[in-house]
């Protein structure tokens, strides 16, 4: 920081073009990824598997874009997983129970929140620092949900139901009209209103955000509980998808959903980042492991290259960062 | 009163001289030819308004700051002081006001930190001869205490015997105490008093640091004054009295005037702050503020200003006391003080006033955003055009509105800070230190936009350190001491040395 004061003024350079810079670079690493696996893969290019990744990219994102905003206030959400595995869980009792998928959708979308809504109160009133308040929360929540579904699977549901996760609406997986639809919004909500901005000054400095007369408690709230109500949206959709529910389904969610914010440029310190880099961020992450399935590539080597991807987005960025005059 | 009168009469050859030192950081000079002479056995009290140099003098001392230009001589030898390590070695030990202790370690490991006596096993330390060691330097300061006790349990006034404890350790023979009664009860000033004596008399130099003048002449041998970096007179305490010594510390050629068209009639009463107490060391605070008045703040630092703003906009939380504006109570967090029309510029503007890696255009309108959209839909161009209206406005100089804030100079970062509350519509305006850091040119730009804010029918309270801004731009000022208010002085009584004497210590 004190690195950039430093330096002269330079009118050639401003914040904005900086910003669509990182987010074209971005979107040119995913089209060069995408012709290199046309290249080297015949299937790559085939219409199925082009909605495939989009559909699974379109799960990372529901989970990614909720945390997106936790992050951009400079905190994490490690709970968003465990969220996702008991939101799901309890969603799917109630659609047993009652019958009706629209109180199951509720449910889910009512647990996650209210878990985000604990997460946020933790991280405010409390004053624990976010990694650690959502790292005992993941906990908390990993010991309700293995209690409460006691090794059982909750399996089948309507088929209406199920068409969330697996329908097609004109030839389209019904999960990527609800990412272009979260897409809009997120993007809306990040850039077109006061809070989003006031979320931004929040991230950017939170000292001065308080000094400046915004409310960093009731914004930090609202992060939080829009984090856990994505990772409750996102549960249905697993839910659906997957017509089953264990308590496990969502150890491995977390941090896929944390390379999608980090490959997508949201700095962990807060203040920097888009939803829709987080959408690509998602994108060049499933595309990668797309194409190493495409190429027959062990899938023991996918973790691997994941970290890989997020430790060169994070340099390059740090570095342009850095180097900006 | 003369430099030769008092080198006549010393006792003994100075044990460390400073001649000529000048010191300067980018847009001012610290210290500017700066000569003093250290001696043993002595107590010499170094006297001056904040920011007149005495920092930066210690910080030479101690091998902290290099210097521009002088000499120093070390028993008559001529030798460098340009790190730590050589002041160590030259037996020169600072004690800040801020202690360096490492509060989960007990004294005796605090004493001997990063010089431990090393144990028969290789990478183990002795630790029966460290507190065998620190057994004897402390007796030797005559402080009763088992070394094995924790450092955070102690009180202020023994966590400083043990940072005298380390210095003497370190076979230190010039001791440099900055203000180290401010935080003492009168019994524990006695103590180390007596504990100077003691000193003394084993031949340590001793540079102390003081604002209350009573101390000055009870312990002081030798007093030197400083001011805007220059060394005014160096004198015993048997040739001047207390008043001399305040119209040396702020008597000055005043060559700076302040734009300021003062109003014949002060307006409607917009602030009264009524017994305000806070947990963050202010009791008892009555002030008043009026529409098209400027009202000074002033006080040492430390005194307690900066709490009472940080109080009146809600930052800190208020224990008793009413603060009413326009006429009604307010309470709650800064975000509720905003919403009414106060505005904070706080002391430090990099931060807690600016986000420095967001844009010009994104400070300008962070405070106003509920009232530039209130439908709380943001509209980039509409924020970009209240930020261009408020470059223009204001002459912020940047190439852009995108610009990112960092890049731009202290005085265009302070417009930055003030016309954000401008956009938000801000009516009480609280300045903390308005001018730190900012170059003369910019200074007078920033009191002439206080002065049309005010003429406006704004209202401001502006605290600052220096006197003679408190002077020539407010129509009258509250002067702090020690977390109360000392007294008021209006207009007529506005001058540098009021100021003084009610900031000081007079017991």
């Amino acid at each position: 920081m004190t690195d950039i004061a430093k330096n002269a003024p330079s009118p050639a350079w401003s914040l904005l073009s900086h910003n669509a810079a990182q987010l074209f670079y971005r979107l040119l690493a995913a089209l060069l990824i995408c012709i290199v696996l046309s290249v080297l893969s015949d299937a790559f290019l085939s219409l199925g598997n082009i909605l495939n990744v989009l559909r699974q990219a379109s799960l990372t994102f529901f989970i990614a874009s909720g945390l997106t905003l936790v992050v951009l206030t400079a905190g994490l959400d490690l709970s968003v997983g465990a969220n996702v595995a008991l939101s799901a869980c309890l969603a799917g009792t109630v659609i047993h129970q009652t019958g009706s998928p629209t109180l199951g959708i509720l449910a889910g979308l009512l647990t996650g929140g209210t878990v985000g809504l604990m997460n946020g109160v933790m991280v405010t009133a409390m004053r624990i620092p976010s990694f650690i308040a959502t790292y005992g929360m993941l906990w908390v929540l990993n010991g309700v949900t293995y209690w409460y579904m006691a090794g059982e699977t909750i399996h089948g549901f309507p088929a209406g139901f199920r068409q969330i996760g697996s329908g097609y609406f004109l030839g389209l997986p019904i999960p990527v009209y609800l990412l272009l639809v979260f897409l809009a919004i997120g993007t809306a909500f990040a850039q077109r209103t006061v809070w989003g901005q006031e979320i931004y000054a929040i991230g950017a400095n939170p000292v001065a955000a308080r000094l400046s007369g915004i409310p960093v408690n009731c914004r930090l709230l609202l992060v939080y509980t829009v984090s856990g109500t994505m990772a409750g949206l996102a549960s249905i959709i697993f839910l659906s998808r997957l017509n089953s529910a264990e308590a496990d389904i969502g150890e491995s969610l977390t941090l896929p959903a944390i390379a999608a914010v980090l490959i997508g440029g949201t700095s962990l310190f807060g203040g920097v980042g888009t939803i829709f880099g987080t959408f690509v961020g998602a994108l060049i992450l499933t595309l990668v492991l797309n194409g190493m399935n495409l190429l027959s590539i062990n899938a023991n080597w996918q973790p691997l290259v994941t970290g890989i991807i997020v430790i060169i987005a994070v340099w390059l960025d740090m570095r342009t960062r850095r180097s900006a005059p | 009163m003369s430099d030769g009168a008092a080198s006549a009469a010393a006792s003994s050859a100075p044990l460390l001289e400073l001649r000529g030192i000048s010191k300067s950081f980018p847009g001012v000079k610290a210290l500017d030819d700066v000569s003093f002479a250290i001696h043993p056995g002595e107590v010499h009290m170094l006297l001056g308004e904040n920011g007149a140099g005495k920092s930066s003098l210690m910080k030479i001392l101690c091998g902290a700051y290099t210097a521009d230009a002088g000499e120093f001589y070390y028993k008559g030898e001529n030798v460098t002081l340009s790190s730590t390590a050589e002041a160590q070695a030259l037996g020169i030990a600072v004690i800040f006001q801020e202690f360096s202790l490492v509060p989960f370690l007990d004294i005796a490991q605090n004493i001997f930190l990063g010089r431990e006596p090393k144990g028969r096993i290789p990478g183990t330390i002795d630790r029966r001869r460290i507190l065998a060691d620190a057994k004897r330097v402390l007796d030797g300061i005559g402080f009763d205490i088992d070394p094995k006790v924790v450092v955070d349990t102690l009180g202020v006034a023994q966590q400083q015997m043990v940072e005298i404890a380390k210095a003497i350790s370190q076979n230190a023979r010039i001791l440099v105490m900055d203000e180290p009664t401010a935080a003492l009860s009168d019994r524990e000033v006695e103590l180390l008093f007596a504990l100077i004596a003691r000193l003394k008399a084993d031949g340590v130099a001793i540079v102390y640091i003081s604002h209350r003048m009573a101390e000055v002449f009870a312990i002081g041998d030798r007093i030197t004054v400083l001011r805007d970096g220059r060394r005014i007179d160096q004198v015993r305490p048997a040739e001047v009295t207390p008043d001399q010594l305040v119209r040396m510390m702020v008597g000055r050629n005043v060559d700076m005037t302040y734009p300021r068209r003062f109003a014949e009639q002060p307006g409607e009463l917009v602030l009264q702050v009524k017994g305000l107490s806070a947990a963050t060391g202010i009791s008892d605070i009555d002030i008043e503020v009026r529409q098209g008045e400027i009202v000074g703040l002033c006080g040492l630092v430390g005194s307690g200003r900066t709490e009472v703003a940080r109080a009146i906009f809600g930052a800190d939380p208020v224990t008793t006391g009413e603060i009413i504006f326009d006429g009604k109570p307010i309470t709650g967090e800064p975000d509720v003080a905003a919403r009414r029309g106060i505005a904070l510029i706080p002391e430090s503007r990099k931060s807690e006033g600016l986000a420095l890696l967001r844009s010009v255009g994104d400070n300008l309108v962070v405070a106003a955003l509920k009232k530039l959209f209130p439908s709380r839909l943001y509209d980039p161009r509409g924020a970009q055009r209240t930020a261009e209206g408020l470059i223009r406005q204001l002459r912020i100089a940047t190439p852009s509105a995108r610009q990112m804030v960092g890049l731009l100079s202290g005085g265009n970062q302070q417009k930055v800070v003030i016309g954000k509350w401008l956009a938000a519509g801000a009516r009480l305006f609280i300045f903390d230190e308005p001018t730190r850091g900012i170059d003369i040119g910019a200074k007078s730009e920033i009191f002439a936009l206080i002065d049309r804010l005010v003429a406006e029918g704004a209202a401001a309270l502006m605290i600052s350190s220096e006197q003679i801004e408190i002077c020539h731009v407010c129509d009258r000022a509250y002067v702090m001491r020690d977390g109360r208010i000392a007294g008021h002085l209006a207009r007529s009584e506005l001058t540098e040395e009021n100021i003084v004497r009610l900031g000081m210590h007079h017991e």
